[in-house]
């Protein structure tokens, strides 16, 4: 890691912008930081199973649980009509029953769920059911789904000028389609959620990222108000967008179960049952055609974009509508015509995962790129780097202007400290004397909009308590899934106090403290929270400020806090000791603070206007070594330089960088999910899904933050960090590519993600001409 | 004859007098000890997330073995000490490797970090020759999933604090707990229960004994299978039998043209000894599964369980491996490609067990090579397996033995390319053409999310054109993209 430079014309800074350890950390490594299965159960707590539809699409013939009731161990068996209030536990457009009752729509929906005295008994008792479907035929491939206009929401487009016009008028073209497989999250915890009943009221402790849609779904689920239900989480196990809307079923469903029982009730998902249950990355088909010039410069482009949004909408609008946002990644489109179809199929129902349909559009217009260079025979580097945004060029199809783009020095830089044209020749050379294996270089940029595209969810609330020894008990809306939020807003905390870290408490998010809140997501926590928590120390601070400067009888300007001390001219005393002073002269020390992101606006129904606050850019170099005889592949170098703005906190920001490019990289490599024809998910366990582990990390990994302030005002003028990195991985992909390309330059080639070693090996034969056609299995299952 | 499982907690003793025999390690510790520091992942032994260390007396040494606790019958625990991620810190002092993993940042989520901290603790005790470096680390860690951290730190961490001889309140303690280990090891048979029990016997007598009184037991070598048949199958086994405890079950076996493996020598014990055959074989034991596997699986139940998609079974096949099988005092040996009759049967009769495999070693012009391929490199299951033995006369191939797992529903050789091998000069790819077509009849492969039947018989025809270039004498660097044998070759020597 390079050392961040002084920062000039910045106050001095003692918290924030050091590289703390994450809040937990010892935690961790000890074994006692606490997940939900963690929580000391209360006397009694009854734990939970769900069980599934054993057919993915029809009617539901007959459901007899007979035998589950009677099964050793069993208190209660649910189904839909024990339900108070609403069956849905959807976030958007109430199409997600909690138990599904009459037709199923995908294999594994969940019909009934068990309430038994311990979880072995619970998940026996499930197994006993005799369920009919009687069965339809399911859509399960977007091909099937798109033949059959089956459809969660309508299509949508973005049009920018007449790309028609400009295609047909075009000097070259090129078309073609890609392939994009949909990614598990699998986050090492799995769904969990402990209800405890009270009085005429629920609290509920789930691993979620939205604690607030948990509470509103319960209470309309149990016909209660909002603010007799109140949901907690301290931390997750991971979420990376899997806990954003599907942890809702299985909380509502301890819920309510804890309402009908009268006893607290757990359920955690098995693994299997989690990864078949639960959404995942919506898979994409990206159908493109555009026009370029001479020097590879794009003058038209049209991205036909098809993606499996399975049974429900969830929040496949918004991850579609982000998908159109990011088919321009980092270039400029002078004429464009982009669609999207959010098709309906009988699967899981898809949703968000860091990225959230971004890394899909960046993947189809970074094929286009690759597909032009082939055409001109010119190095994909230039062909990226001609079509950069740049000076009058520099309006997206959603007609937002890109005026904080870094990214022409950002890639200069990264392409000198790569060594990325004596590397390229180095490989020719190789190449060209190695029969089996070949090597490909690629670099690829990312440009990611920050900002929810759903104006109303960019605010947040913050609760900050000053106690009378001084100690500072920190609270607000965000959630902490291992990404550092918690300790990036408590370092923003301290700072302002002028204190030590270690003297900001912090504490469980729970809606009961800071109401109203928006999910942890779109990589918007530190931005949201942090300036809502700073906002809330500052409404205390002022405060302190005011009552030390009446009570020394000085200017408010002369007072400072800093060192765990304030300072009132040249003399201190002790934080503690002036809040103590603040106490007895009935100076309020609590305070809440809020936040709302300034200058965004859009235009949904024209698809125009500024969604974003800002853009956070990154690119990375990656090299690979494929072998063209078996398809094996392995990433050998891999060069990052990212950009976070000024960081609050260097460490936690390289952690979310190259976390993010191995998770990347494992959606385009390794992680493949596949269902048989009846719609079944085949690898529903890391036995079967292989995401990377430590040897699939490239030996050689040099991770860089560039340098620079955010242009717009956010907290520290650091950058949103969360989501971006992942798409860095689209280097690696497009190095796969360019080493297959060699084989037989100025062909396309047929990559498909994720590019495992049966997917390279497709590619190699299709592109030097002895191709066959897929198999069965990878047609019907594949897509 | 014990009545009682007994392992160490904290230095004292813990005895389960009659618990279901299926429960597991995990579920001992988080249900009934409730310590919940140690994580359930995935309930199979995949991610990790519950790995602790059993320390053991090892021909009166006391070792450090990192286990999965999920699919870990508590009784396999017998005779050990349990120590998990609460137990590492003194106090407020962490442990050197929690230490360097706070120091590195290795940490985001947390969920996977106590299975990671065992492993490391567990490399922080093993021996070593050599310094340690940045791919020595990513093996001991193949059986550790992290989805947050990209691994990075996690590896530095470990370089941090495994590179020195261990010095911790463990080593300290050795001493006291090789009196306390070595009291619990009592050579008396143990079964627990009567309709239901987990027996451990400790005799191959007893065994036998044992195994024909109650033919419908199931025998449990490193449960590493047979735990999912708990975790996820949820089925009732009433009666086990874990060999764990056998005496001489586990002996290795030196004979001058071959080695022989007791049923059950551990996938990590008789890795050094197939490497000593031929670095692919050592290649092959390093991609098996991870440590936490390869320290309880057993070669035996490798074998004896069947799987077509196993991993040792067609390397040994191609070296002509045959296998002994013992019922009551009776004992019979067979081919080990005989044992395999058909998907999910094998040539075992009721009351039967495997004894050992003897594997021969490679004669003057015999050459190995040994290919798995698998979605990931580490820690998984092969789609395909080819293992090629080639004995030639000058370049001349006098005679073929190839088996390839995931090509049919056992392992399986390909009888007619192994006859249209015979002449063929290695050198001549031209001459390859015949055994190629004839290889592609051999085999009938299905689909499944593992490949496509396509794809498996494509990649039948690619191993064995990789092997032939690379007996024909091209450098393995020029050949494949991990497990170079020059590579491997130079670190071993």
């Amino acid at each position: 890691m390079r050392p961040l430079p002084d920062i000039a014309g910045e106050a001095p800074l003692r918290v924030v912008r050091v590289a703390t350890a994450h809040d937990s950390a010892i935690g961790h490594v000890r074994g006692s930081a606490v997940y939900v299965d963690d929580i000391r159960e209360p006397a009694g707590t009854l734990h939970l199973a769900a069980g599934g539809a054993p057919g993915a699409r029809g009617r539901v013939k007959t459901m007899d649980l007979a035998g589950v009731r009677g099964a050793p161990g069993v208190v209660a068996v649910l189904t839909a009509t024990d339900i108070p209030g609403k069956n849905d536990v959807s976030p958007v457009a109430g199409d997600d029953p909690m138990f599904a009752a009459g037709a199923v729509e995908f294999h594994g929906q969940v019909l009934f769920a068990v309430a038994a005295e311990t979880r072995d008994a619970a998940r026996r008792a499930v197994r006993l059911a005799r369920i009919e479907i009687e069965p339809e035929p399911p859509l399960v491939t977007i091909e099937a789904a798109r033949a059959a206009s089956s459809r969660v929401l309508p299509d949508r487009a973005f049009v920018a000028g007449d790309a028609a016009a400009a295609l047909a008028a075009s000097e070259r073209q090129v078309s073609g389609t890609l392939r994009i497989g949909g990614q598990e999250h699998f986050y090492l915890e799995g769904q969990v959620a402990l209800a405890v009943p009270g009085e005429n009221e629920m609290l509920v402790h789930s691993s979620t990222q939205h604690p607030s849609e948990l509470q509103h779904l319960i209470a309309h689920m149990l016909a209660l108000p909002n603010a007799a239900v109140t949901v907690e989480v301290r931390r997750m196990g991971g979420a990376f967008g899997g806990k954003e809307t599907q942890a809702a079923q299985w909380a509502a469903i301890a819920a309510l179960a804890a309402h009908v029982t009268g006893r607290p009730c757990k359920i955690r998902l098995d693994r299997d049952d989690d990864m078949i249950m639960t959404g995942k990355r919506h898979d994409f088909r990206a159908d493109y055609r555009a026009g370029f010039d001479r020097d590879g410069r794009i003058t038209a482009v049209d991205i036909d974009m098809a993606s499996r949004c399975g049974y429900s909408v969830d929040l496949s609008g918004a991850i579609n509508d982000r998908a159109l946002l990011h088919a321009d990644n980092a270039y400029f489109l002078p004429a464009a015509n982009i669609l999207t179809r959010r098709l309906k199929t009988h699967t899981v129902s898809n949703t968000a995962f860091r990225g959230f349909g971004g890394p899909q559009g960046m993947m189809a217009i970074e094929r286009v790129i690759d597909a032009i260079a082939w055409s001109l025979g010119l190095d994909p580097l230039d062909v990226r780097k001609r079509n950069l945004y740049g000076e009058g060029r520099d309006e997206t199809p959603y007609g937002m202007r890109v005026t904080d783009n870094i990214l022409p020095e950002l890639i200069e830089e990264l392409e000198a400290s790569s060594d990325y044209r004596a590397r390229r020749a180095a490989i020719a050379a190789f190449n060209a004397q190695s029969a089996t294996l070949k090597r490909g270089l690629a670099l690829t940029p990312a440009k990611f909009g920050i900002s929810f595209n759903t104006l109303h969810l960019n605010q947040a609330g913050a609760l900050v308590h000053v106690y009378q020894d001084g100690s500072i008990h920190l609270n607000h809306g965000g959630t902490e899934m291992g990404q550092g939020l918690f300790v990036k807003v408590a370092q923003v905390v301290a700072e302002e106090f002028g204190v030590d870290f270690d003297h900001v408490k912090i504490t469980a998010t729970n809606t009961g403290k800071v109401p109203n809140t928006s999910a942890t997501a779109a990589s918007s926590g530190s931005d949201l929270n942090g300036m809502a928590a700073q906002a809330a120390a500052g409404a205390i601070k002022a405060r302190l400020v005011s009552f030390a400067a009446e009570k020394f009888g000085v200017a408010p300007e002369r007072i400072s806090l800093r060192e765990n001390q304030v300072f009132v001219n040249n003399e201190a005393i002790p934080f503690a000791d002036l809040v103590r002073q603040a106490y007895l002269a009935r100076i309020s020390l609590s305070s809440t603070g809020f936040y709302r992101t300034p200058k965004i606006h859009w235009d949904a129904a024209k698809g125009k206007g500024r969604p974003f606050f800002y853009f956070s850019y990154g690119a990375a170099c990656s090299e690979v070594l494929v072998d063209i005889t078996t398809g094996e592949m392995k990433v050998e170098r891999v060069d990052i330089l990212h950009d976070v703005g000024r960081s609050l906190n260097p460490a936690i920001d390289i952690g979310q960088i190259e976390g993010g490019f191995v998770q990347g990289m494992g959606w385009l490599t390794t992680e493949e999910l596949v269902f048989d024809a009846d719609g079944r998910l085949l690898t529903h366990a890391p036995s079967t899904y292989k995401i990377p582990c430590a040897s699939d990390v490239p030996a050689d990994f040099r991770v860089a933050l560039f340098d620079g302030a955010n242009r717009e005002d956010t907290i520290y003028r650091s950058k949103a960090v969360g989501e971006p990195p992942l798409m860095l991985a689209i280097s690696v992909f497009a190095a796969i590519a360019d080493a297959i390309h060699g084989l037989n330059p100025g062909v396309p080639v047929p990559l498909d993600a994720p590019a495992t070693a049966e997917s390279i090996l497709h590619a190699v034969r299709q592109i030097v001409g002895w191709a066959k056609p897929r198999s069965a299995r990878a047609h019907a299952e594949h897509v | 004859m014990r009545r009682e499982i007994a392992f160490l907690r904290h230095g004292k003793p813990v005895r389960l007098d009659n618990p279901s025999p299926t429960l597991t390690l995990l579920d001992y510790l988080r249900l009934i000890e409730r310590a919940t520091g140690t994580k359930e992942g995935c309930a199979e032994g995949d991610c990790g997330a519950c790995t602790v260390v059993l320390r053991r007396l090892v021909g009166g040494r006391p070792v450090y073995q990192p286990v999965n606790a999920c699919i870990l019958l508590a009784g396999q625990a017998d005779g050990a000490e349990v120590i998990t991620v609460e137990d590492l810190a003194d106090g407020t002092d962490l442990h050197p490797v929690q230490r360097a993993l706070v120091e590195r940042h290795g940490s985001q989520c947390g969920f996977c970090t106590p299975g990671f901290i065992m492993t490391l603790f567990a490399l922080y005790h093993a021996p070593r020759a050599g310094p340690l470096n940045r791919s020595a680390v990513n093996d001991w860690l193949a059986g550790n999933l992290c989805r947050c951290t990209g691994y990075r730190p996690i590896v530095d961490a470990a370089l941090d604090a495994c590179a020195g001889a261990a010095a911790d309140r463990f080593t300290a303690n050795e001493a006291a707990v090789r009196l306390a280990l070595a009291a619990h090891d009592d050579g008396q048979d143990l079964i627990t229960g009567e309709e239901a029990f987990f027996a451990a016997p400790a005799s191959i007598a007893s065994l036998a004994g044992l195994y024909l009184a109650h033919p419908d037991a199931v025998l449990v070598g490193g449960a590493t299978d047979v735990g999912l048949w708990i975790t996820k199958q949820l089925r009732s086994l009433p009666k086990i039998i874990w060999l764990g405890r056998v005496r001489g079950l586990d002996a290795i076996e030196e004979e001058p043209d071959a080695i022989v493996f007791g049923a059950t020598v551990t996938h990590q014990a008789a890795r050094p000894h197939l490497a000593r055959i031929d670095p692919d074989l050592g290649e092959l034991m390093r991609r098996f599964a991870g440590v936490q596997i390869r320290e309880v699986g057993t070669i035996g139940g490798n074998i004896a369980n069947g799987s077509p998609i196993g991993d040792t079974p067609p390397a040994l096949i191609a070296l002509g491996a045959t296998l002994a099988l013992q019922r009551g005092q009776g004992t019979r040996s067979l081919p080990l490609e005989d044992f395999f009759l058909a998907y999910g049967k094998q040539d075992r009769g009721a009351g039967e067990f495997v004894r050992s495999v003897r594997v021969p070693k490679l004669g003057a012009n015999e050459h190995l090579r040994c290919y798995k391929i698998s979605k990931r490199f580490d820690q998984d299951i092969s789609a395909v397996l080819g293992a090629f033995k080639l004995t030639l006369d000058g370049a001349r191939v006098a005679s073929a033995r190839i088996a390839f797992g995931g090509m049919a529903a056992t392992p399986k050789r390909p009888r007619a390319a192994e006859t249209a091998l015979r002449g063929v000069d290695v050198r001549d790819p031209a001459s390859w053409r015949p055994a190629l077509a004839a290889l592609a009849e051999d085999f009938t492969p299905i689909s499944d999310m593992r490949a496509s039947a396509d794809y498996r018989r494509d990649i039948a025809q690619a191993l064995l054109t990789k092997a032939l270039t690379e007996i024909g004498g091209t450098p393995t660097r020029l050949t494949r993209v991990v497990g170079r044998r020059e590579d491997i070759n130079a670190a071993a020597s």
